[in-house]
């Protein structure tokens, strides 16, 4: 019998994973550390600080403005230099607190050792109360605030927590690493998880082309009762939860809805590490593990990064950047973006940075689309996409509405796939952000 | 044969005398102004008018019985007094207007920093990341807004990657200001002999910051607004604007301006003056000083 998989669309990009064998160094300060206000899906933090002050390792930076918003933690012991606005990874500016580190001083409430704490004494809601201002967001990629995924709404019960440790973007293995390396602390934040959301079932979804993960986890699984591991088949996207809550447990989740909608959470492996710092160390979410990689990078290798340092300290750590290079990603080559500049800081939702040497950086002509459906085939979520781009195009919003335009996650498999180059997912995107705003004036209304 | 040629005249007469008293009947009595209006416009359906087109704005104009806000901008004065001749009413003197590019950020200026790939449409670009030069507000140079030009009156620039308007084709319908995703174009009054002055640049961010990208971006020193003799600049936001209803066009805010934001357009070139511009003004062969919106009404006449 075949491994586990989502049914419908996918590809398969070579896997590329470089640096899989690299364990987690740890980066060195730089010294100056920029930490944006804005590292989350939601509206930005307002700043607390002011130019001069002085801040510890872990001091609170930037509070939450209203529901959807985290918590914006100092990285770094020092002062605040100024606070001014700074190119980040999204390619626009955001206002950002510069400081000039000095030290690494934690403040006193942290616990900084290394020992593994098992036991769980917080209620529920003190559990979802420390994540919320611990800053804790996902850091799969989409950096949703953990807190809000952990309340369920009235009337739905969660019964199964899925935990994502598929890691389907090629290249990337900063999950993968952090399974391998910090396994117990993974469990117990898996079971934090579960206490929280009262569910008695976790599985934990491993991609099968990290076989060292899965063997690692299913052993440990003994000790924590309700946590198993499912080994799935390895293709794209299945790390996005909708694909992985498919392939797992075999339920749709309808359109438009949330995964709760089936009675699932689901959680990257690396936020249940944070989860678990945060409720049991009183560590805030100050520090992630970052893939540096690519054909271009002279040392590919899995670093424990703090916020706020720049993609330049990464990259020098893996022996500086190339001559060959053609584009420096931030992410994964299949939906990460591409940087304007190196000085732009790690934030909350980079996995990765990727080198891409100069022949493979550069988009291929556009040619004409050839109705080949190609795109259709590898759409996980059943789209058109080739359908859509013209929608588009044509600026039909009601007609790309109807035809489920919102349902795209934005996985580019259709752009990967097409032979004629068509870059089907920008317009894709720009479509999204037109009938998301004519949904949201609807809904005002 | 001839039972043929009578049966189908008579069906013919029969049908003839139905729709006749059908026809009576459903009579749609539609005010015979809408179609002389709409014979005056243009016809172009640009939308320059605020409405779906042409007949749409004549239905509305003569429909509304007075003048108050309709405006052709394709047709321009000449139309909007037919128009309101027929209906009886007065048409308002309109300056004519033309749309100006407030962005002077050229490969020279605002040199690339970064190779922008994707989808070729402003719309998507604006969205994604703040520019090739790295300027947030500033042209992305993709094209939507000759995209939407229906008439012929802009080009993209190869050497500055500007878009460049044709004044003389411009009917300031508006397509392009609603087009562009970063709000550059304004539509602007042309101005007696078509002399203009504005601020070519919508960038907000602050001095230095907008410096770092583009060499002739407004810094918001306040030069400009100091020198102004008739209060027609105003700062917002780091960002000067000149009010085109009280600019005389004396010419004073551009020598001032230190990263040569402000633009003046067709104005014959500026004389070395060592002095001050104290006594320009009317030295000036064009008197600048002259209230712009009389001399632009006797012109139209």
């Amino acid at each position: 019998m075949g491994l586990k998989t989502f049914v419908m669309g996918g590809v398969h990009p070579p896997e590329q994973k470089i640096s899989a064998a690299e364990a987690i160094l740890t980066l060195p300060l730089p010294k100056t550390i920029t930490v944006p206000v804005s590292q989350h899906l939601g509206s930005p933090a307002a700043v607390l600080v002011k130019r001069g002050d002085l801040v510890k390792t872990g001091q609170l930076l930037a509070k939450a403005t209203g529901f959807i918003s985290a918590n914006i933690h100092s990285p770094a012991t020092g002062k605040v230099a100024k606070i001014d606005v700074v190119m980040d990874q999204s390619g626009y500016k955001r206002t950002s607190v510069i400081i000039e580190t000095t030290d690494d001083e934690w403040m006193e409430d942290i616990d900084t050792s290394s020992d593994l704490l098992r036991e769980v004494t917080l209620s529920k809601k003190e559990i979802i109360d420390r994540i919320h201002n611990m800053g804790v967001v996902g850091l799969g990629g989409a950096t949703f605030p953990v807190y809000v995924k952990m309340m369920v709404p009235e009337g739905k019960k969660a019964e199964l927590l899925l935990i994502n440790g598929v890691e389907c973007e090629p290249y990337l293995t900063s999950d993968h690493r952090l399974m391998i390396e910090r396994s117990d602390e993974l469990m117990v934040g898996i079971t934090i998880l579960m206490r929280a959301l009262v569910v008695e079932k976790a599985i934990i979804g491993i991609e099968n082309n990290k076989p060292d993960a899965i063997e690692k986890l299913s052993a440990l699984c003994q000790k924590y009762p309700g946590i198993s591991v499912q080994a799935l088949k390895v293709k794209y996207p299945q790390g996005g939860e909708k694909q992985l809550i498919k392939a797992v447990t075999g339920r749709e989740v309808p359109s438009g809805k949330l995964p709760i909608e089936v009675g699932c959470v689901v959680d990257n492996v690396g936020t249940a590490v944070a989860l678990y710092e945060a409720v049991q160390k009183n560590k805030p979410l100050i520090e992630r593990i970052v893939t540096i990689t690519g054909k271009a990078a002279k040392r590919p290798g899995n670093y424990l990064v703090r916020m706020g340092t720049p993609i330049r300290a990464l990259i020098e750590a893996a022996g500086g950047l190339p001559e060959n290079l053609g584009k420096v990603v931030g992410g994964g080559p299949m939906m990460g973006k591409a940087l304007m500049d190196v000085e732009a800081p790690i934030v909350k939702g980079s996995s990765g940075v990727l080198l891409m040497t100069d022949e493979e950086a550069h988009r291929v002509a556009v040619r004409n689309c050839i109705r080949c459906a190609r795109c259709t085939t590898v759409c996980p979520m059943g789209l058109e996409p080739y359908l859509l781009a013209q929608l588009v195009t044509h600026e039909n919003w009601d007609k790309a509405e109807d035809n489920r335009i919102m349902d795209c996650i934005e996985c580019g498999s259709c752009h990967y796939t097409c032979p004629s180059g068509r870059p089907l997912l920008d317009y894709i995107r720009l479509g999204k952000t037109k009938v998301g705003t004519i949904i949201r004036t609807r809904g005002k209304k | 044969m001839i039972y043929a040629v009578i049966s189908l005249s008579a069906i013919g007469v029969a049908a003839a005398v139905i729709l006749y008293f059908v026809a009576q009947k459903f009579k749609v009595i539609e005010d015979p102004r809408i179609d002389a209006v709409e014979e005056l416009v243009p016809g172009a359906n640009c939308g320059g008018c605020g409405y779906a087109g042409c007949r749409a704005f004549a239905e509305a104009v003569v429909n509304a019985g007075n003048m108050d806000g309709f405006n052709c901008p394709v047709g321009g004065n000449e139309t909007m007094k037919a128009v309101a001749r027929i209906l009886g009413l007065e048409a308002e003197e309109k300056e004519p207007l033309v749309a100006v590019l407030r962005c002077s950020g050229s490969y020279a200026h605002a040199p690339k920093k970064a190779n922008y790939e994707g989808a070729s449409t402003c719309a998507f670009a604006h969205g994604l990341f703040s520019g090739e030069s790295g300027c947030p507000y500033g042209c992305l140079g993709l094209a939507d807004c000759v995209d939407s030009c229906a008439f012929d009156a802009m080009y993209m620039d190869p050497k500055t990657g500007l878009p460049v308007v044709i004044d003389d084709n411009c009917v300031a319908c508006g397509a392009c200001v609603k087009a562009c995703p970063r709000n550059i174009f304004e539509l602007r009054p042309k101005g007696k002999k078509e002399r203009r002055i504005y601020v070519s640049c919508v960038n907000e961010e602050k001095g230095v910051h907008a410096r770092k990208n583009c060499a002739v971006a407004c810094i918001g020193c306040g030069a400009c607004v100091k020198v102004c003799p008739f209060d027609a600049i105003t700062m917002e936001n780091n960002l000067a604007y000149i009010d085109p209803e009280k600019c005389k066009l004396c010419r004073k805010c551009a020598p001032v301006c230190p990263t040569n934001a402000i633009l003046e357009i067709n104005f014959p070139p500026r004389k070395e003056r060592p002095e001050k511009a104290k006594d320009d003004a009317p030295k000036d062969p064009d008197p600048a000083p002259m209230p712009p919106q009389q001399p632009d009404m006797s012109q139209v006449h």
